[in-house]
């Protein structure tokens, strides 16, 4: 259990905790709400012991993660507000898909993407959250206008967040030495100093 | 093979093409309204054919009990009270499944063969498949279906899809004592509406007429109006009844294209990390991060 210490913490045990919950609250909600989804997904009821529990548990799930997120929110946002170093490294940001990271500009403890990123899921989510209770006919019976307006912003913004959540998945797997930070909250000093080095000086004193 | 009569036409949640080798005729209920009486006899035949019972409601200061369709109520006579250029007219309508040619339960549902619609043009459903989503209620242009708060499944009339496949005319049709609902194939039920309405036009209805909307593509079960030009009297029967455009985005193209640019979003990144490698630490920082530690350590 020795690790370098010297290794910078990154996240802490409530905020990983955090973290997973939510992540795997979202998996459960996207995996159920992809088999009502499109009938070619509709197999995957069978995860969830059959068509008529993925239905029933879906919608409690949600409650369930709508809730963690707002404590992650609140833990997060302060330090996901936009700066203009952050705009700069967007509009630089095909140099960064490319592979090149050389010239992009210092970021802090997060960079742009990474902030659009969290700025997109929150709204995402609270699109998710409203419109799914207008969808909870088992719970609420909403005008059905709303629940039809529920229905297309439900399917909608559900396909923009998984889409989203794949990007976050898929930087996180290209940017090695990154899971760890979610696995037990540290991250090297010379992954720090590469891709948040603002963050880097700010923790080190260099 | 199943019954001819219970050919399927469309089944929900199906990509597929439905069986299609044989052809049987469309079948339709007709309610000529200005011949019902708003005796009850088809409320009471449905409940006992399809062996449903509601549970006995109370006084709503109208007579329409009960005050609307449920779970065990599949069809409900409404009563409206019409003033129109001094006269008292009561207009009284069957209300239930309007069984669409082209119906917004179906479209909606996400589970496959939850709502069938057979080659007749009854459409049914078919509880064991049902999830309990109410996936139909928002999709069905008339607000018929209901969900049963005891076990959770959807129902509605089912045009005594039992009864027509062995040649039966539905309950209701079959109770009518005044011979207001007639039952046959669309085509038969058609020319019959035109006989009802020339009758009724003769009698001073100048805007008698059918009403078989096509917002839906046509209905099996079809009304001879004495307003024609208004069924908004008869308790709301909707003017142009159309799969509300909401609907239709949501069970539209849009889905299979998101389908599609989720595959694109998984598989780029994929080959993204193929062709570009992985965004690790260069050699060069993690030596000045060591120099940085040796200082340090010296300290
Ligand atoms: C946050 C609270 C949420 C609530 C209250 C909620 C509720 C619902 C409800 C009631 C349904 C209808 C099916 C059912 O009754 O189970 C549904 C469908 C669905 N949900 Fe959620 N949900 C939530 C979050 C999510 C999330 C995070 C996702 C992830 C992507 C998601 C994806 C979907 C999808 C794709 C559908 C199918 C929509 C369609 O039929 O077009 N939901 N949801
Ligand atoms: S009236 Fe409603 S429930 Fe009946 S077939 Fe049309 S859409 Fe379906």
């Amino acid at each position: 259990m020795i690790r370098d210490p010297k290794d910078l913490q990154r996240y802490n045990a409530g905020e990983r905790a955090n973290h997973w919950v939510v992540g795997i609250s979202f998996i459960l909600l996207a995996l159920s709400g992809l088999a009502f989804f499109h009938p070619a997904f509709f197999p995957l009821t069978q995860l969830f012991g059959g068509a008529t529990w993925a239905r029933i548990l879906h919608p409690y799930v949600g409650v369930f993660m709508a809730f963690f997120f707002v404590l992650l929110f609140l833990r997060f946002y302060k330090l996901n507000r936009m700066t203009d170093a952050d705009r700069e490294w967007l509009s630089r940001v095909k140099e960064m898909v490319d592979g090149d990271d050389h010239n992009m500009p210092i970021q802090g403890k997060y960079n742009g993407g990474q902030k659009v990123m969290f700025w997109g899921m929150t709204v995402c989510m609270v699109l998710m959250t409203v419109s799914g209770l207008f969808m909870w006919r088992a719970q609420f019976a909403v005008p059905i206008e709303l629940a039809r307006i529920g229905a297309v912003v439900h399917a909608a913004a559900g396909a923009v967040m998984i889409a989203l959540i794949m990007v976050h998945v898929y930087a996180a797997i290209w940017t090695k030495g990154t899971i760890r930070a979610m696995w037990y909250g540290t991250v090297t000093r010379a992954w720090a100093k590469q891709h948040h080095r603002a963050w880097y000086r700010q923790m080190t004193g260099r | 093979m199943a019954l001819q009569s219970l050919d399927i036409r469309q089944r929900s949640a199906t990509t597929t093409a439905a069986p299609q080798a044989r052809h049987t005729i469309e079948v339709a209920k007709l309610i000529d309204v200005s011949a019902c009486i708003g005796c009850k006899a088809c409320q009471v035949a449905c409940m006992e054919w399809n062996d449903v019972r509601d549970e006995v409601g109370h006084c709503v200061g109208v007579y329409d009990n009960p005050a609307d369709l449920t779970e065990n109520s599949w069809t409900v006579m409404r009563y409206a009270e019409v003033e129109q250029d001094g006269k008292l007219e009561w207009l009284i309508r069957k209300d239930g499944c309007m069984h669409c040619t082209d119906p917004g339960c179906l479209k909606a549902c996400p589970s496959p063969g939850a709502i069938i619609q057979y080659a007749n043009g009854i459409v049914d459903f078919h509880q064991e498949n049902c999830i309990g989503c109410g996936y139909c209620i928002t999709g069905c242009p008339f607000n018929v279906p209901r969900i049963s708060k005891k076990d959770g499944k959807a129902y509605k009339c089912t045009l005594c899809s039992d009864r027509v496949a062995v040649n039966q005319a539905p309950a209701c049709a079959k109770a009518c004592p005044t011979g207001a609902i007639h039952f046959g194939s669309k085509e038969d039920m058609k020319d019959y509406a035109e006989k009802r309405i020339a009758d009724l036009k003769e009698r001073g209805y100048d805007k008698a007429g059918l009403y078989d909307p096509p917002g839906v593509g046509g209905t099996h079960v079809m009304y001879v109006l004495h307003h024609a030009d208004r069924p908004d009297l008869y308790s709301g029967l909707p003017v142009n009844p159309s799969i509300s455009p909401l609907v239709a985005l949501w069970k539209g193209a849009a889905k299979p294209l998101a389908t599609l640019a989720l595959a694109g979003v998984a598989l780029g990144s994929l080959f993204h990390y193929v062709m570009k490698g992985p965004n690790e630490v260069s050699k060069e920082i993690e030596e000045e991060v060591e120099k940085e530690a040796e200082t340090e350590d010296t300290k």
